[in-house]
């Protein structure tokens, strides 16, 4: 038996414990049969409907994590958009902590917009290259008047980072840092609910599993639940309690993380899991892969 | 012994940067032969792209080649006149870059945008015979309809298309190495298996040999047959992809193998190495890794001198002072994880 091979059994081996053990289900995030649909024009008089959701029902509780699969153009980045007020809903229900968000007008909404908060995927181009750190950090709580200056080094001590570095400007940083930088601006308000959007895909691969286990480490802590979208089904799988994989604007499958990978009942779910190279040798595919038929895009 | 397409010897990078000459690659040494699929394995700043850039003539113009060679069959591509070095670029030599959105031309149909590539090295095709064979490279890489689709614009083709467009460009003289700067980075999962499926077809018909450079472990233990790891500008492991995979002679290729999160039910907690890779401005002195390394990074040695690539057996090397070391280590590790794991379940 090889090294790398007994450090991988090994850990098949040991319990399946959750990534962080699951309080008692309330329900932060709730989505019922959200449908939106874009109208295009191809021509002079076609019009066209697409739509981009197509009867999405989810729910997140407090300290869960809803891992969110799909490909380019599967529909889950507007899924996001609505669910942040940034599409309209053409019908369908978006509750956070109990209440309607889609029913509210623009001034309503705002008041809400604390509890749920996004960290993007790319660290270089979401932050003001300019602004110090602790800028950063501090604007939304300036914004929403509860700046203090000990809130600010609070935040920047949850996520890691030094009160040194607060006096630094953005684009000293490496990817992992800016990375933990916007966690703690997402994190400054005290959210319920943060949506990760491939927070790790641009990080080095030595570097994604530190913010990995500071994404597990802050739930663990505060609580916090999670709608994790990503393209990568080792990460997903690592950081969810729940999987919901997404085509076409809808759920094909949704279920336990090792219910959907280990018994997957859906082809494409199977298929997209066979697409993952394994990172073992030994293992190659000799048989060739299911393929789709072509793009969904193209 | 067969002969080495690529050979590149002890090649050194630098980049003029205000506070002087910054060493983006650091002394790489390796050979590429026919019909083999080489895999450059590193983070950012390794100095994984800056040396193939090199490799094609391609390095910008604040970098130069300050030392060692780098030969195609035989021949060193930095004595060669331009028109030569031309004449191998894209015939002999091709290269499929990581973006495809960003390496074509937005505003020309893409059959036109082969058809170039095709005229450039064949002056003596007449338009149906390049439009022909327009259809039949794109027929190769998969696209249905090619004489139709080949009148789209980049734009209207998906990634995972358009980098199929850029395969057929690339294999359009059938080259005898083809070089790819993470091919399949920017596309989704099925799509990059997809793509790979593609390259390993064209390689099978024209027995090219590839370097491909990635930093998903994933791939490279399904598709390489030989390795080479770097860490900032400096090779520090090389080996077959089974050397590598099964017995990693490098505290860092321990750290990059063990960072992988598995596709099987989740460890407690994801092995990250710790801290951050330096620029090649503010390499550590020594071994590059000492400061992230809890092998030995404690010792004087790694950190005033930096190991030689040294090699290990018959097809493996490793840059490091404590090689013999690592397999003890790993081990002690792992055991270490066990109490760890034993303790927090008891």
């Amino acid at each position: 038996m090889t090294q790398t091979t007994s450090r991988r059994t090994s850990a098949e081996n040991a319990p399946t414990a959750s990534p962080v053990p699951l309080p008692k289900a309330t329900k932060v995030l709730e989505v019922d049969d959200l449908h939106t649909h874009f109208v295009t024009r191809s021509g002079l008089r076609q019009k066209k409907t697409v739509k981009a959701v197509n009867g999405v029902s989810l729910n997140i509780a407090k300290g869960e994590t809803l891992g969110l699969v799909g490909e380019s153009g599967c529909g889950k980045s507007t899924l996001v958009r609505t669910i942040l007020g940034l599409h309209k809903a053409t019908s369908g229900t978006v509750r956070l902590d109990g209440q309607e968000l889609t029913s509210l007008s623009r001034g309503q909404r705002r008041a809400t917009s604390a509890l749920m908060q996004v960290v993007f995927q790319d660290p270089y181009s979401s932050l003001d290259p300019r602004m110090t750190v602790h800028e950063i950090v501090a604007e939304p709580l300036r914004i929403n008047r509860q700046y203090s200056k000990t809130r600010v080094a609070e935040l920047l001590d949850q996520v890691g980072l030094s009160r040194e570095m607060a006096a630094r400007k953005a684009a000293e940083f490496s990817g992992g840092q800016r990375q933990r930088i916007g966690i703690a601006r997402a994190l400054a308000l005290q959210p319920e609910l943060l949506i990760l959007d491939e927070p790790v895909s641009a990080l080095d691969v030595s570097i994604q599993a530190q913010v990995i286990n500071l994404l597990q480490d802050l739930q663990a802590e505060l609580g916090l639940a999670y709608l994790f979208i990503a393209h990568d089904l080792s990460v997903v799988r690592h950081l969810s309690h729940r999987i919901a994989v997404m085509y076409a604007g809808q759920f094909v499958e949704e279920g336990d993380r090792d219910q959907v990978f280990d018994h997957p009942e859906n082809d494409y779910t199977r298929a997209l899991l066979a697409a993952v190279p394994v990172a073992n040798p030994h293992l190659r595919v000799t048989t060739p892969r299911p393929r789709l038929n072509d793009d969904l895009a193209a | 012994m067969v002969e080495p397409i690529l050979e590149v010897n002890n090649l050194v990078v630098e980049f003029d940067s205000p506070s002087g000459p910054v060493r983006a690659v650091d002394g790489v040494t390796f050979m590429v032969f026919p019909d083999e699929v080489f895999c450059l394995v590193g983070e950012s700043g390794s100095g994984k792209s800056v040396t193939m850039l090199a490799v094609m003539g391609l390095l910008p113009p604040n970098a130069r080649i300050t030392e060692g060679e780098i030969l195609f069959k035989g021949e060193d591509i930095r004595k060669m006149p331009i028109e030569q070095l031309n004449h191998i670029r894209g015939r002999e030599l091709a290269m499929v870059f990581q973006d495809p959105m960003t390496s074509m031309n937005p505003v020309r149909r893409i059959g036109s945008q082969i058809a170039e590539m095709i005229r450039l090295h064949r002056r003596d095709l007449s338009k149906g015979q390049i439009a022909a064979r327009v259809v039949e490279l794109l027929e190769g890489v998969g696209v249905k309809d090619a004489a139709e689709r080949a009148r789209s614009y980049p734009h209207q083709w998906s990634g995972g298309m358009r980098q199929r467009a850029m395969i057929a460009m690339a294999m359009a003289h059938e080259p005898d190495l083809l070089i790819a700067d993470e091919p399949t980075t920017a596309l989704d999962v099925t799509i990059q298996a997809q793509v790979m499926n593609v390259l390993s077809d064209v390689r099978a018909k024209s027995q090219a040999s590839m370097i491909m450079i990635t930093h998903d472990m994933g791939l490279v233990a399904q598709v390489a047959d030989r390795v080479v790891v770097m860490y900032s500008g400096r090779m520090v492991e090389s080996g077959t992809v089974f050397d590598v995979f099964d017995h990693p002679r490098h505290p860092y290729t321990v750290g990059l193998l063990a960072s992988v999160l598995t596709n099987g039910p989740a460890a407690e907690r994801a092995y990250a190495i710790p801290g951050t890779p330096p620029t090649p401005a503010d390499r550590p002195s020594g071994c590059a890794f000492n400061p992230r390394c809890s092998l030995a990074g404690r010792s004087d040695l790694c950190r005033s001198e930096a190991p030689l690539l040294i090699a290990l057996g018959p097809t493996q090397s490793s840059a490091c002072h404590f090689a013999d070391e690592v397999s003890a280590w790993i081990s002690s590790e792992e055991q270490l994880r066990e109490v760890e794991r034993e303790a927090a379940n008891a």
